[in-house]
């Protein structure tokens, strides 16, 4: 259906057109800075490639940590009826607001060498989470799965619980409703709330440093290799790796947005 | 065959029903808002937990909370007819009514092919592949008519079947629903508040009202014979409550009652509204032709098709159905005195 086009105040145009174009120019900044001639042999040089394939390990982990443990705590946040939810809720979803250097010094004090958790999980098992790759994994998890949780709790609210009564009297068993009724309905939720967690966490780089350190190869994440090369003054590779994750986010924000509609 | 009692307890209500529908038989659940008719089907359905009684289908004890018998919902051989139809916005009409075939662990091409006979059937072969956003809400009503229905329950539930459907589409539906219910060999308990569809599809009438049923009966005899204004109220006839003593009734709420009919003790008596005449001055009413005669003031003045109902608010109030030349005649617009007449011919008399 055809809408007749609404007359948009002048201001409102010029307002939107430099909002855009500040996020507009810092990016196309990063693509005039490119060191075109020669970015295949720094993308491919070791840092970089460790850091990229650290980062997407670390991500795509913590986005699976998210979906296994996740979803349970927004099913609970979602449809459980107890005393303290809105305080559950709260201190759960706390990482989101908290700066991240902050969740790293918490993760220290409780999953540290030294922590009240770490200390007897090293010496019991010899578990030991910081300054390994398992400890970025717990880093960008602490500070991206509050996204999954609070994306897929109110898709799981929106839902019409009725449905799933419908399902019920037409023969269908818990798993079943689960699997035909309840997942596609609250599907759109749940890959939004995915993606969110994984591009958060592909760009976590404060409780990531603080906790796991810098280790090049074993916990340094692109995010990491990007601020060490722009210290240290090597901007091409931290304008290579940065142009690397920029295209890697677009094309995600792009890919999701489209079968959002769809659906 | 449903043999129930359905004990309940929700937060102001206390419902206690004895339901025995036999198989192939339809019975409308009638009631006011919130008399607990929907809530009753959720607890036939196993949606609701029951707080006592028993609920027993073609013999086998579905629940009963003494012994701690409880058959979950998708074990129980029902069909359930939401009000709101409760169709899966994801699925196709196919896919929808194929859903129960499927979870009775019917394969897949077969549930497809018994879906798409159910709903060839319902005349709804074009919407197949239709989700239930782009259907009309007379093809949503007949997809969950099917989508209950496939799976050939046992006990068929229907919750205000018709309710969300305009009113030229509802003459369709239910001639629709009609036949498809004739054919049942469920027991099929319909939840309803309009009168016509009780009388067009169901073969007894349960009147539900404060926790219980106040009255059951075929339509003719709950129409003929309410036992409650709320049931008076859906008939549309005055309904009087009093003491008869001989050929006259002392009414509850003050004033007599001429009748024909000679009668003791409590007793209700029914006045169709059509035999009911009004008049602005006194009219003259010889003793020996039993003409009730009342005092009233002009109340509610309704449109009814191409009548007009007048209340006549005194003791007894009292609803006569004139001519619309009458409103103008009478002017019953400007409110004031008004006499009620009718005679002790056209009251019908009969035990509580």
């Amino acid at each position: 259906m055809k809408r007749a086009r609404l007359t948009v105040n002048p201001v409102v145009i010029v307002l939107a057109a430099l909002t855009a174009l500040f996020f507009v120019l810092p990016l196309s900044g990063l693509v005039f800075q490119t060191p075109w001639s020669r970015i295949g042999s720094v993308i491919t040089s070791k840092t970089s490639l460790d850091a990229l394939q650290l980062s997407l390990i670390a991500s795509l982990s913590s986005t699976a940590l998210a979906l296994v443990f996740g979803f349970p705590l927004a099913w609970i946040l979602a449809r459980g009826q107890f005393r303290g939810k809105a305080l559950l809720r709260g201190l759960c979803t706390l990482p989101m607001v908290l700066p991240p250097v902050v969740g790293g010094i918490a993760l220290l004090l409780a999953y540290g060498r030294k922590g009240f958790v770490g200390e007897p999980l090293d010496s019991a098992f010899g578990i030991s989470l910081p300054f390994s790759l398992p400890g970025v994994i717990v880093a960008e998890s602490f500070v991206s799965m509050p996204f999954f949780v609070i994306t897929l709790e109110s898709g799981l609210r929106a839902m019409n619980t009725r449905l799933e009564d419908a399902a019920r009297s037409l023969g269908a068993n818990r798993w079943t409703v689960f699997r035909r009724v309840t997942l596609p309905l609250i599907w759109p939720s749940l890959a939004a709330g995915a993606v969110l967690t994984w591009s958060r966490a592909l760009g976590e780089f404060g409780a990531t440093i603080t906790f796991a350190g810098n280790l090049p190869g074993v916990t340094q994440t692109a995010p990491l290799a990007i601020y060490i090369s722009q210290s240290s003054g090597q901007m091409a590779e931290a304008i290579a790796l940065s142009l690397v994750l920029v295209v890697v986010s677009l094309a995600v924000m792009i890919g999701t947005r489209d079968r959002s509609r769809t659906s | 065959m449903l043999d129930a009692d359905v004990q309940l307890r929700l937060d102001r209500l206390s419902l206690d029903a004895e339901l025995v529908v036999d198989a192939g038989e339809v019975v409308a659940l009638l009631g006011p808002n919130g008399a607990g008719k929907s809530t009753v089907l959720g607890a036939l359905a196993g949606l609701l937990k029951l707080a006592g009684g028993r609920v027993e289908l073609d013999g086998i004890v579905l629940e009963e909370p003494a012994k701690h018998v409880r058959v979950v919902p998708e074990k129980r051989l029902i069909g359930l007819m939401f009000q709101d139809y409760l169709l899966f916005p994801h699925l196709s009409a196919l896919e929808n009514v194929a859903f129960g075939p499927r979870a009775h662990g019917m394969d897949k091409n077969q549930a497809r092919s018994k879906a798409q006979a159910a709903l060839d059937r319902l005349g709804l072969t074009a919407v197949a592949a239709a989700k239930p956003g782009n259907m009309s809400g007379g093809q949503q009503q007949r997809v969950a008519m099917a989508r209950a229905m496939v799976t050939e329950p046992r006990l068929l539930l229907l919750d205000e079947p018709l309710a969300a459907l305009d009113v030229s589409t509802k003459t369709d539906v239910r001639r629709q629903l009609r036949s498809v219910l004739r054919d049942s060999h469920a027991a099929n308990v319909m939840v309803t508040h309009d009168l016509l569809d009780a009388v067009a599809l169901a073969d007894r009438m349960v009147v539900i009202e404060n926790g219980g049923i106040i009255q059951a009966g075929t339509p003719a005899e709950v129409t003929a014979r309410p036992r409650s204004a709320y049931v008076a109220d859906l008939v549309g006839v005055n309904l009087l409550r009093g003491v008869a003593r001989g050929r006259m009734i002392e009414l509850d709420g003050g004033g007599q009652l001429l009748t024909e009919t000679a009668e003791s003790g409590s007793v209700l008596a029914v006045i169709q509204p059509s035999a009911v005449s009004v008049h602005r001055a006194r009219p003259e009413v010889a003793a020996e032709t039993r003409t009730n005669l009342w005092a009233g003031r002009v109340g509610a003045v309704d449109l009814l098709g191409d009548r007009v109902r007048v209340r006549v608010d005194g003791s007894p109030s009292i609803t006569a159905e004139v001519p619309p030349s009458a409103v103008d005649a009478l002017r019953l617009d400007d409110g004031g005195e008004l006499w009620a007449v009718a005679s002790a011919a056209d009251v019908s008399v009969y035990q509580p």
